[in-house]
């Protein structure tokens, strides 16, 4: 029955709607920004780490370096879209 | 809606498409059934997961799309060839120049890409199939229908006219209130995602299915590119997936991402869609590179010169082309800090691209030249895309671009590039391959025609757009009066495109007559070339390797036909496991076609329908028990002998 069951798959996406929905809250009720931005930020960083562990298997890689090199490369074209959009469209426009 | 919306109408170049569109839809299955094909269609291409079948589709689909694309340049040409021209209104001249724009990189280029790809990576690697075989085939029925879902809107509904980058405003349902531009966002959505499953089915393969020994640093130079593309597309095409999702949603269901007012900004979508946009200039370049490094090494009869510095510097491509995309829109008024930096960024990627020219170039040197037709192009696309380099390093220089931006100039300058680049590179590789795919080669002599007519024509259809860039025409302008002077070299250009029309009907002759009175080849390695593909008879068997081979160095082929060697171990041949043949993908593609086209018109209930039916299909799939067969060792014998010749 274990087999035919995926437990830990069922309640990561049960938990993972779940955090959609705490997410809502933001919207559905009169919150201050950083609370807002607060309970966006840790239900997103727990969202990632369901979706990347549990998911994406990541814990079950044997080739550490290729996983590394992945993720390196993945967190520079994350963050330099974020903070290049950043740079370009807001803190560097119209700067002289 | 009305039947007159529904329909585009008042045309009569529309009108002549309705017809032609009505009698091939009648022609294709009246001869299927002639013929008695259906059965053959459905068993041999529709349902195949074989990566050669699939690569040869993605061809015939590119050299379709390379047709359409090519006629909207001629309607362009035509139009603008002489001063006050009526051929065109305004709106048709923009609808076309937008899906040239749309087919020519999309449609064109990369399934055209993919297509080489697929044929000749798993044979680059020793492999017998790519990593996931059925998730190949969904990668092409989502393509081939994503592209036929754009295609379809010239005659239902209106094509999207605001330009292949689709920039807001104008791009917004205030602005452009047809439904084209929801053509755009979802036939887009559905090939990209087509895409980002082949770069990620083909990173895998070639991480974990090289023949034994094959160490990365002793992989082929066009395997590399292909790895290296593969990582591009996983990084930039989520962003082009998620820049989509937004315009629809702004465009369909009221949403301001981008809107003007209540918080939207509109130069973001310019900005997301240029994050995804210079990283897919790359990832049609970049193979288009490793093409050329193949040939040029097989026709100089030398190995590739400086093959670390090649791998090193696409790998610094890769990443510096996450880092430039601001140049394309530097007059939209930000700072000179921002503009600095990217200009700066930009210079710097010209350096990887001009230390691989000079390693070709020093490959070249003392080399044993063959003057094939593969070659010739390889040869022609070193000065010519120099050329457009160059003037990409002009148009990087932010205060000069001021002048540059949104002229002819600007045009010229890509078309130098992606031209000679991308079309050249797989026109190459499709001469280059053909005999591998097909058992022949491609007419040198006709192939020689067509490539001087190319060659030639190219130059003097897009020459001209530089100095009238620089005289101060402006790119999409549908007319112009004669006092501006633009007459005489638009004229001379649109000459040119004619030149470029005959030489694609040589090409496309050329493939005809070839299959008809090409003499068979017998060897499996017409161009005496070096890599592990040409180990195979030709045609290629289901299987590709009867016995896998073994490789200790780069160009390990080269190396045992030097010195008589074999590439496998002794022994009798095995049972391989091959995929089966399914037909889940295509029917998926079909639903994500009829999904899309009710998502365009907003007509949900359908829309639903087909969304829930897509689900369904993916649901089947994860309970399904698929495991493939086995081919058996009498089989494999019989028809290595029948491709080989009787010596086992």
């Amino acid at each position: 029955m274990k087999e035919l069951f995926p437990v830990p798959h069922v309640i990561g996406f049960v938990s993972s709607l779940l955090l959609s929905l705490i997410a809502l809250v933001v919207i559905k009720f009169d919150l201050s920004f950083g609370m807002g931005m607060t309970i966006l930020g840790v239900t997103a960083i727990i969202q990632a780490c369901l979706q990347l562990f549990l998911f994406m298997h990541v814990g079950e890689n044997e080739n550490k370096t290729a996983l590394l090199t992945n993720i390196g490369y993945a967190l520079f074209v994350g963050l330099v879209t974020i903070f290049g959009t950043l740079f370009a469209m807001m803190w560097g426009y119209q700067m002289i | 809606m009305k039947w007159d919306e529904f329909f585009v109408t008042g045309e009569p170049m529309i009108y002549a498409a309705m017809v032609s569109i009505v009698l091939v839809s009648i022609a294709i299955p009246a001869g299927l059934t002639y013929f008695k094909k259906w059965g053959y269609l459905w068993r041999e291409w529709l349902t195949t997961v074989d990566h050669k079948k699939i690569g040869v589709m993605y061809i015939i689909a590119a050299l379709l799309m390379l047709f359409r694309g090519g006629v909207d340049a001629l309607l362009m040409r035509a139009q603008t060839a002489v001063p006050n021209n009526g051929l065109l209104d305004g709106q048709h001249y923009n609808e076309i120049f937008t899906t040239h724009g749309i087919i020519m990189i999309l449609f064109m280029a990369m399934p055209f890409i993919i297509g080489l790809m697929n044929v000749v990576v798993p044979l680059q690697i020793g492999a017998r199939d790519v990593a996931f075989p059925r998730l190949n085939a969904v990668s092409f029925w989502l393509f081939f229908f994503g592209a036929m879902l754009l295609n379809i809107s010239f005659v239902i509904g209106g094509s999207p006219d605001a330009g292949w980058s689709a920039y807001f405003p104008l791009a917004s349902l205030e602005f452009s209130p047809t439904v084209g531009n929801n053509y755009y966002s979802l036939a887009l959505q559905i090939a990209g995602i087509g895409t980002l499953m082949t770069g990620i089915n083909f990173l895998v393969t070639i991480l974990k299915m090289r023949a034994p020994g094959m160490k990365l640093m002793k992989m082929p130079m066009f395997t590399w590119s292909i790895l290296i593309t593969s990582v591009i597309i996983i990084f930039a095409f989520p962003v082009l997936t998620v820049a989509l999702a937004l315009m629809m949603l702004d465009r369909q269901f009221g949403t301001q991402f981008f809107a003007m007012q209540n918080g939207g900004m509109d130069m973001l979508w310019a900005n997301l869609f240029w994050v995804w946009g210079h990283p897919e200039v790359y990832i049609v370049i970049l193979p288009a590179f490793g093409i050329y490094s193949e040939i040029i090494a097989t026709f100089a009869r030398k190995n590739l010169y400086g093959y670390k510095s090649m791998v090193y510097s696409m790998v610094v491509i890769s990443l510096l082309s996450f880092l430039v995309w601001v140049h394309h829109f530097y007059t939209m008024g930000h700072g000179v800090m921002v503009n600095s930096v990217f200009s700066i960024t930009t210079m710097a990627i010209s350096v990887p691209t001009g230390v691989k020219i000079f390693n070709w170039l020093f490959t070249l040197r003392r080399g044993k030249i063959s003057f094939t037709t593969p070659m010739l192009y390889a040869l022609a696309f070193i000065p010519i895309f120099t050329i457009g380099g160059v003037t990409g390093v002009m148009l990087a220089m932010a205060s000069a671009d001021y002048q540059y931006h949104n002229t002819m100039f600007l045009v010229a300058h890509f078309h130098y590039v992606l031209i000679p680049g991308t079309v050249f590179g797989v026109i190459a590789g499709f001469h280059y391959w053909f005999p591998k795919v097909f058992g022949f080669k491609l007419n040198e002599r006709l192939g020689k025609w067509a490539f001087w007519f190319i060659a030639i024509s190219f130059n003097i259809t897009f020459f001209p757009l530089f100095i009238l860039g620089l005289n101060g025409m402006t790119r999409r302008m549908y007319t112009y009066s004669e006092s501006t002077g633009y007459g005489p070299l638009n004229m001379l250009s649109m000459v040119g495109a004619v030149g470029l029309t005959i030489g694609f009907i040589l090409l496309v002759y050329n493939i005809y007559w070839s299959t008809r009175y090409q003499p068979r080849e017998v060897t499996g390695d017409p161009w005496d070339a070096r890599s592990l593909e040409w180990s195979t008879p030709s045609p290629v068997p289901e299987y590709n390797f009867a016995k896998t081979p073994v490789v200790d160095k780069l160009d390990a082929f080269w190396f045992a036909k030097k010195e008589g060697k074999s590439l496998t171990e002794e022994g009798d041949y095995e049972p391989i496991h091959m995929p089966n043949n399914n037909g889940q993908p295509f029917i998926m593609g079909v639903a994500f076609f009829f999904f899309g086209f009710f998502m365009v018109f907003s007509w949900w209930l359908p829309a639903i329908i087909a969304g829930m039916f897509i689900l369904g299909t993916m649901a089947y799939r994860t309970f399904e028990q698929d495991h493939g067969h086995y081919v058996t060792v009498e089989e494999i014998e019989r028809t290595e002998n029948a491709l080989r010749g009787e010596k086992k």
